[in-house]
């Protein structure tokens, strides 16, 4: 073995998510075409690309969320650790454990700070009520709220601010320990301030989780991520290095989109 | 400018008719309960509370009454909630894109909309001619399929309202589909779920139809539920028709007694769904 190839090894991530051959379909129309690509462990990918390209649809196939709607089904192979979960013997609930999603426009439960984050640990284990507040308050940590909330916990988790309930949300997705998190366009309903500090929660969590996030916003790609797809109508155009794919384009779409000429 | 002017008149013209109409038909609803209030005051005593209703010529109250409303109408209650929420919950939760729902909202608004004695009938039919006798539980059953079709719609319209990204956001995490409805859905849709229940007792506590074929009347105490049962509007249906002079008091106490109750029912149902929109 060369040296080259020996540090292209050393280099090469670890594969959590592979996809191969992935097809989605709303009814009749089809809107993921052939898409085989990675996940790597422990690094963030994003998903660009204009409006209808398919990539919220791709997220939304990697914890199966497609399944609660008639109609919708995907074909191919999507392996999580090397098990395909398009399976339909999958356990879905135990899939969703897994794989934590945080949605475009905060979700917070109507409930208090507290049950919000309580919520998804009581689905998996029964703690004792001070192991309870110690999860509770580890999840507000990570996800850099506790300092705002911890004299409010019993309060309703709608009174905080955009930024807050999303981070809110991110929280509760990381206090049932997934493994990977799904991040659905998380800042487009965020203010600048908001967003900063919810994009240097992404860099944090990235040591601890595989991430994929869907972005519009094509600097926030660039600062955040490690890898990125570039997807348009459904096809996957070009993945790579983020790096690679804003400074050096294969290919001419992907290229005309990063400089605005189409979008 | 004349064309303005015109149109100046027109609108004059139409808010002076709107106003009209409103003071027309509002003062139509001053009088009844104006009156209501009037003649029902007058008879308000203890008496109405705790003595039974009389025969003709002597004192007497509408205890009996009232006391048979209440445990008609809670039991009424307690049997058409769970029906109604359970099917309810299925339409906005499971069933939403099938065919089986599509049916039963149909029949629901067809059965929300049943003139309240052919409920009455159905109801004598198929209890009270089996039992030989009227029942305060034939009442209880009426009323229940009063509530049935309030409480599904209702059930139905607020867990529409909830919105889909919160029941997302609750299977991401991996929950199952009962535990997003049990302690998500229902709990975003609290305020609007009890505002249904409340504007289903408010429905039926004022029907006297499907109670005459089914509780009919009782001129004494009764807490046997197998034995025909005393209401209020059965009570004042009776007395208002009757020539003497107490019956027909108690019959203006009467109406006013659940007149106040429904208002209060309905002022709280509203006071529920704009916390619900402020909370937002």
């Amino acid at each position: 073995m060369n040296a080259a190839a020996q540090i292209a090894q050393v280099k090469a991530p670890l594969t959590k998510v592979s996809m191969r051959n992935l097809d989605f379909f709303y009814g009749e129309s089809r809107s993921l075409k052939d898409v085989t690509m990675p996940l790597y462990a422990n690094k963030v990918t994003s998903f660009i690309g204009p409006s209808g390209c398919g990539k919220s649809t791709l997220l939304r196939v990697l914890n199966r969320m497609y399944d609660l709607y008639p109609g919708q089904r995907a074909e191919g192979e999507v392996l999580l650790d090397g098990e395909n979960i398009l399976d339909p013997a999958v356990d879905i609930n135990a899939l969703r454990s897994r794989i934590g999603m945080v949605f475009q426009k905060p979700t917070p439960f109507p409930m208090s700070i507290y049950e919000n984050i309580a919520f998804g640990i009581r689905l998996y284990e029964k703690l004792p009520r001070a192991d309870m507040d110690a999860r509770v308050e580890g999840a507000l940590r990570g996800a850099a709220l506790w300092d705002e909330v911890k004299d409010k916990l019993q309060t309703s988790g709608l009174g905080l601010s955009g930024g807050q309930q999303q981070r809110l949300c991110i929280a509760r997705s990381v206090a049932v320990q997934p493994e990977i998190i799904l991040f659905d366009e998380p800042c487009s309903a965020l203010d600048p301030i908001s967003t900063a500090k919810v994009e240097e929660l992404i860099d944090e969590l990235a040591s601890r989780y595989t991430i994929a996030i869907v972005t519009h916003n094509m600097q926030q790609a660039v600062r955040v991520s490690d890898y990125t797809a570039f997807m348009y109508l459904g096809e996957l155009v070009e993945f790579g290095e983020t790096d690679d794919v804003f400074n050096k384009p294969q290919a001419k779409r992907t290229l005309d989109y990063i400089t605005g000429r189409f979008g | 400018m004349s064309l303005y002017a015109s149109r100046r008149g027109a609108n004059s013209a139409a808010t002076t008719l709107c106003w009209v109409a409103a003071v027309f038909g509002l003062s139509w609803l001053a009088l009844i309960l104006g009156s209501l209030v009037y003649e029902g005051v007058r008879g308000l005593s203890p008496a109405v509370f705790t003595e039974m209703t009389p025969p003709p010529g002597s004192k007497g109250g509408l205890l009996n009454a009232i006391a048979g409303s209440l445990v008609m109408t809670i039991i009424g209650v307690a049997i058409g909630t769970p029906l109604g929420m359970l099917a309810g919950t299925y339409m906005a939760e499971y069933g939403r894109y099938s065919k089986l729902t599509m049916i039963v909202r149909f029949i629901n608004d067809i059965l929300l909309s049943a003139p309240s004695i052919v409920i009455g009938l159905f109801v004598y039919t198929v209890l009270v001619h089996p039992m030989g006798h009227f029942s305060g539980i034939s009442g209880a059953v009426a009323l229940a399929l009063l509530v049935v079709p309030v409480v599904v719609r209702t059930t139905e319209d607020m867990l529409l309202l909830v919105p889909g990204s919160m029941r997302e956001a609750a299977s991401a995490l991996g929950a199952p589909r009962a535990h997003v409805v049990a302690k998500v859905a229902y709990r975003a849709a609290k305020a609007g779920l009890i505002t249904g229940v409340l504007l289903a007792v408010a429905r039926v506590s004022g029907e006297t139809a499907p109670l005459l074929f089914t509780a009919l009347n009782n001129q004494f105490w009764s807490s046997d539920l197998t034995a025909p049962m005393a209401s209020l509007p059965v009570v004042i249906f009776q007395f208002a028709l009757s020539p003497y002079k107490d019956w027909q008091q108690l019959a203006w106490t009467g109406a006013l007694l659940i007149t106040v109750a429904v208002l209060a029912l309905s002022i709280a149902a509203r006071a529920l769904s704009a916390g619900r929109r402020n909370s937002k």
